[in-house]
């Protein structure tokens, strides 16, 4: 009776009973390592300032989540790449020329109020670098504006600062904008490339979708986020951009100008914050990218990207719920 | 609210501490974060409260045996009503600076839920004196309130106090604005919260 009931004996146990490789510290890192190539290019135009910048950010959001922790007793966990992603996100978002202080307040209000106090990585409402980067807009607008010229050159202490392509678009129009980058090819060069002024790692938008291209091709992110929100930004902007009355707008400025690429395939797609449904989520992207385009083209600031990222944080939860799918073989209940 | 009654010490304390009305009971919030982007103007906004709390409470309490109570729900609102235009045309007569800036604030008084809250609750169920001293804890738990979180928006977000200023650089902006009123009284409520579970005992504040 023995050995033999052994080798029919039935494990019985809750689901999933097969599990995968991908673990939330193994997702983390991905992300990061597909970071490195928009990094890489903002050392090339920035020079040093970006790698302390980033790394004062990296460094101080994950001493915050680690201090937070063990002063609280409980596990640290810092070790799955959640806040050395939330630091590195919010220094690719920080213009270069920022004074020391602020990677490190940025960074402390991202992963203590807006992701551990509400409980940890997966219970937070919005995206942590986000919020980061929203306190420290609003509460230093004037430091949080100031671009420098991308230089190319290491060692570029005498940085000149201007207004990012899309601060000129707003204030001085399309013309001015050519006329500075010399004509309209190369001026779609230099933004494809990076050579602009702007945040960190916004710049290059090759750099960034070579990142994008690693995340779709190991299926950490689904199109639908990011293509939806491309795409409804490149609609508006051709519908609404353009000085000479409805569908004249140069859609192509709108989307490699400002932190678009950067905002759609890394930010808008956090696990968290977005809606889990693909319906929902093509929802969330048309949402952002709605916004987006009505703060460029009609709102105070020059660039939405954050703020609507944001304000759909806001509406995931309903997203989700107004898409779930029926349930199989349930009938419709009749009104009386 | 335990059924024992409690001497007059252990009101005011109570109304300063233990139902506190913004860090406790959660009521009145509109005016925290609204006129607390300064010192002067929370202060300000803290003494015209204990003023009419206290008024308001002596006032029904007195009036407890004649008000009808199926009409007491206007009676209570004509008394709070009285004693806020007392205090708005004091202030507009004597302070017009401060009132020039939170001036509606004083006015809306009047709906504060405090107030109310108190005139139903106790000042209409108990004797003029501890009535009193209910509404005078009541008020200076709010004024305290108040002060501390003026106390922090303005040192962070002016780097002054009472428009003095005291820190040099450039300030944290968003504090004054209201989303850092929102931050602010957040955060301190869960400071209190976690004071109070941390060394009295308690079980924290759940909105009652």
């Amino acid at each position: 009776m023995t050995t033999e009931a052994k080798a029919h004996e039935l494990i019985v146990s809750v689901s999933p009973h097969v599990r995968g490789q991908e673990t939330v510290a193994r997702i983390m890192w991905t992300v990061n390592l597909s970071l490195l190539p928009a990094f890489i290019m903002s050392l090339y135009y920035f020079g040093p300032l970006a790698a302390f910048v980033t790394g004062l950010c990296i460094l101080s959001a994950v001493l915050a989540e680690h201090i937070y922790q063990t002063s609280l007793k409980k596990k640290s966990t810092i070790g799955d790449g959640s806040a050395f992603l939330t630091g590195f996100l919010l220094g690719l978002n920080l213009p270069p020329s920022v004074p020391f202080y602020i990677p490190i307040i940025g960074s402390v209000i991202a992963i203590v109020i807006t992701k551990l106090l509400f409980g940890g990585l997966g219970y937070n409402v919005f995206n942590p670098a986000l919020i980061g980067r929203a306190f420290l807009l609003i509460s230093f607008p004037k430091l949080m504006t100031v671009w420098s010229e991308p230089t190319a050159q290491f060692i570029a202490m005498d940085a000149k600062t201007t207004a990012t392509p899309l601060g000129i678009l707003k204030e001085e129009g399309l013309s001015k904008l050519i006329e500075i980058f010399g004509d309209k090819t190369d001026l779609y060069m230099s933004l494809l490339m990076g050579n602009r002024a702007g945040s960190l790692g916004e710049t290059s938008v090759i750099a960034l979708l070579i990142g994008a291209a690693l995340l779709l091709y190991r299926g950490y992110i689904t199109w639908h986020i990011p293509f939806s929100f491309v795409a409804t930004v490149g609609v508006m902007a051709w519908a609404f951009g353009g000085q000479g009355g409805l569908f004249t707008g140069d859609p192509l400025i709108h989307l490699l100008s400002g932190g678009l690429i950067l905002g759609a395939f890394f930010m808008a797609t956090d696990y968290v914050t977005c809606p889990s449904i693909r319906k929902g989520q093509i929802i969330f992207g048309i949402g952002c990218g709605a916004i987006t385009m009505m703060i460029r083209l009609k709102g105070g600031f020059p660039e939405g990207v954050m703020f609507a990222i944001l304000l759909m944080n806001c509406f995931a939860p309903l997203i989700d719920r107004g898409v779930k799918s029926k349930k199989f073989g349930a009938v419709k209940e009749q009104k009386k | 609210m335990s059924l024992k009654p409690k001497t007059n010490i252990e009101l005011i304390k109570n109304g300063m501490f233990g139902e506190n009305t913004i860090f406790r009971m959660a009521i009145s919030l509109c005016p925290s974060i609204a006129v607390t982007n300064g010192m002067k103007n929370g202060v300000a906004l803290g003494i015209s409260v204990v003023f009419v709390q206290t008024m308001v409470n002596v006032t029904i309490s007195a009036m407890r045996k004649f008000i009808n109570p199926k009409i007491r729900i206007p009676i209570f609102m004509l008394v709070i009503a009285g004693y806020v235009t007392i205090i708005d045309l004091l202030m507009a007569t004597y302070a017009r600076p401060i009132y020039k800036e939170i001036g509606l604030y004083i006015q809306i008084i009047v709906a504060f839920a405090s107030i109310f809250a108190r005139a139903e609750v106790f000042a209409s169920k108990n004797k003029v004196f501890s009535s009193m001293c209910d509404g005078l804890g009541m008020g200076i738990g709010f004024l305290l309130a108040m002060v501390v979180i003026s106390f922090f928006r303005e040192l962070l977000g002016k780097g002054a106090l009472f428009g003095y200023p005291i820190v040099s650089g450039s300030p944290l902006l968003i504090m004054i604005l209201p989303a850092g009123g929102f931050l602010a009284v957040g955060l301190l409520m869960g400071f209190f919260n976690w004071i109070d579970m941390r060394f009295f005992g308690g079980k924290g504040a759940s909105g009652v």
